[in-house]
């Protein structure tokens, strides 16, 4: 579903922010990108959705190479991952339910279908009472439920989420967990980038994938497949 | 539909800032419209000198009628020779009479009229050129009863020259003022792509289509364009009104030109705003 094969991604002035990751998520997988700031967490979860090319390596999605991938069919790879900030990045002075039309609307869901699908969107992330609400008006739970409906939009095989509850408290963060797991047993793979390992340590059944320095330190899933 | 409903939301979330761009858009074009008036009233005043020019050829006396009549002939099929009018000797008398009053008593005294019979040459448009004119008088020297053919050269080449270097003149400002006009469309445009950078960014994010999102921005800077056209040529006629009622007496320009300015506008608009947008996406 999601194999990254020997990619570094360097910037000018800044040096690396990756080196040499390979890595592969499955389908159905729930995985955590765990690691320090500056880590290289957000480079893969960017360079995953192809809002970055990688500078050397190949990422492959559902079928679609960074290599080959022409800047004309990069919306087919974000329809297929669906991401979700610490920042949530919802517009402002549009209510809930607006936001997550949005997203229906400029991804060409019929128009006449657009209310009762961002209703259920909203809905199947526990947010129904609160739609007709400005995002201003959310705490920021509420705000970042609101951005996982607008990323379940189209559907999406993955759902990447770069350090979603950086800004939440400890019941919102447990709440969004909770959601994330959810949707995972749907079907849908997760990744989840955190520098929170004590949150991590609370889902000992989700994969986690350690990074240091923009190097691959450790991935359960290896080291698993190593002590059996 | 998307880009229509979205082109009208812009416009709803912001109207200080779309009405910003259209009045920048207008003002630019407005510039350009009170070019276009001065240029035109100029072409005007230069075709109603140019209209003046002609030949006159003296014929000697006792010259044939059916000499004149031969060469009224082969005058006409120059084709650069729109009319000719014979001038007879006593038309002439009566001509400089009336023009020259101060010497009216000296014709009268005169036994004999000493003014010469001549045929006057009048010259389609566009061929009023020094060229077309001396080509026209060479003919006309040709023949043996001509005494001479005038048309005052020196002033014909000045005007020529005036008339080359004030199409220059033109060209070279209108093409800055409408260069300036759509750099300053441009920026405009890209001030309303930089206010809704949040909803591209999300649209991308979503995986909405590249020509999904540039509709809507296409669209409004065509809006913009033609509302901008349309309030520079409000401006423009406002002020061809207040020139013709307290200075002087100018023509309004032709509707033509009024349609080439609105479809300039409209294109300005279009295009700068596929310029803004286009940047835009290549930096998110």
């Amino acid at each position: 579903m999601i194999k990254l094969t020997r990619v570094s991604k360097e910037y000018p002035h800044r040096g690396y922010a990756l080196r040499d990751v390979s890595l592969r998520v499955n389908k159905g997988e729930f995985a955590f990108l765990t690691g320090h700031s500056g880590s290289g967490k957000s480079t893969t979860m960017r360079l995953i959705h192809m809002s970055d090319r990688p500078s050397s390596g190949e990422i492959n999605v559902d079928g679609y190479s960074s290599d080959h991938i022409t800047q004309r069919d990069l919306w087919k790879v974000r329809r297929l991952v669906g991401m979700v900030f610490q920042d949530f990045r919802l517009l402002p002075g549009r209510t809930a339910l607006e936001n997550v039309a949005f997203a229906l609307e400029v991804t060409g869901t019929p128009r006449k279908a657009i209310p009762a699908r961002a209703n259920l969107l909203l809905a199947q992330v526990g947010f129904a009472p609160k739609k007709d609400a400005l995002v201003e008006q959310l705490s920021g739970g509420e705000r970042q439920r609101v951005a996982i409906a607008r990323a379940l939009a189209n559907e999406p095989d993955i759902l990447l989420a770069d350090e979603p509850t950086g800004n939440l408290d400890d019941q919102a963060t447990s709440e969004i967990l909770d959601l994330f797991w959810d949707i995972n047993a749907k079907g849908m793979a997760v990744l989840m980038a955190t520098h929170d390992l004590e949150l991590v340590g609370r889902h000992p059944n989700a994969r986690i994938i350690e990074l240091d320095q923009g190097r691959l330190v450790s991935d359960s899933n290896i080291m698993q497949a190593g002590t059996h | 539909m998307y880009a229509i409903r979205e082109a009208v939301a812009a416009f709803r979330r912001a109207p200080i800032l779309t009405a910003l761009s259209a009045g920048m858009v207008g003002l630019a074009l407005y510039v350009v419209g009170l070019f276009s008036l001065a240029t035109y009233n100029l072409q005007i005043a230069l075709a109603a000198i140019e209209e003046r020019v002609e030949i006159v050829v003296y014929i000697r006396d006792n010259t044939r009628q059916s000499e004149i009549d031969l060469f009224l002939t082969e005058i006409m099929d120059f084709q650069e020779v729109s009319s000719t009018k014979l001038i007879s000797k006593m038309d002439a008398l009566e001509r400089a009479q009336r023009d020259l009053p101060e010497f009216g008593q000296l014709f009268l005294d005169s036994e004999v009229n000493p003014l010469p019979q001549s045929i006057e040459i009048a010259l389609h448009p566009g061929n009023r050129t020094p060229e077309a004119i001396a080509k026209v008088v060479k003919a006309a020297q040709g023949y043996t009863f001509v005494e001479d053919a005038l048309y005052g050269e020196e002033w014909v080449d000045r005007l020529f020259a005036l008339r080359r270097v004030g199409l220059a003149t033109t060209t070279a400002a209108g093409a800055a003022l409408a260069m300036v006009a759509a750099l300053i469309i441009g920026a405009a445009l890209r001030i309303a792509v930089f206010a809704r950078r949040e909803e591209i960014y999300v649209m991308r994010l979503v995986g909405a289509r590249n020509g999904f999102i540039r509709s809507p921005f296409l669209l409004e800077g065509a809006l913009a364009g033609l509302t901008g056209g349309i309030l520079a040529l409000g401006l423009t006629y406002g002020s061809y009104r207040g020139v013709s009622t307290y200075m002087l007496d100018v023509a309004w320009i032709p509707f033509s030109w009024v349609g080439i300015g609105l479809t300039a506008g409209l294109l300005f608009g279009t295009i700068s705003s596929a310029v803004a947008i286009h940047r835009h996406l290549k930096k998110v």
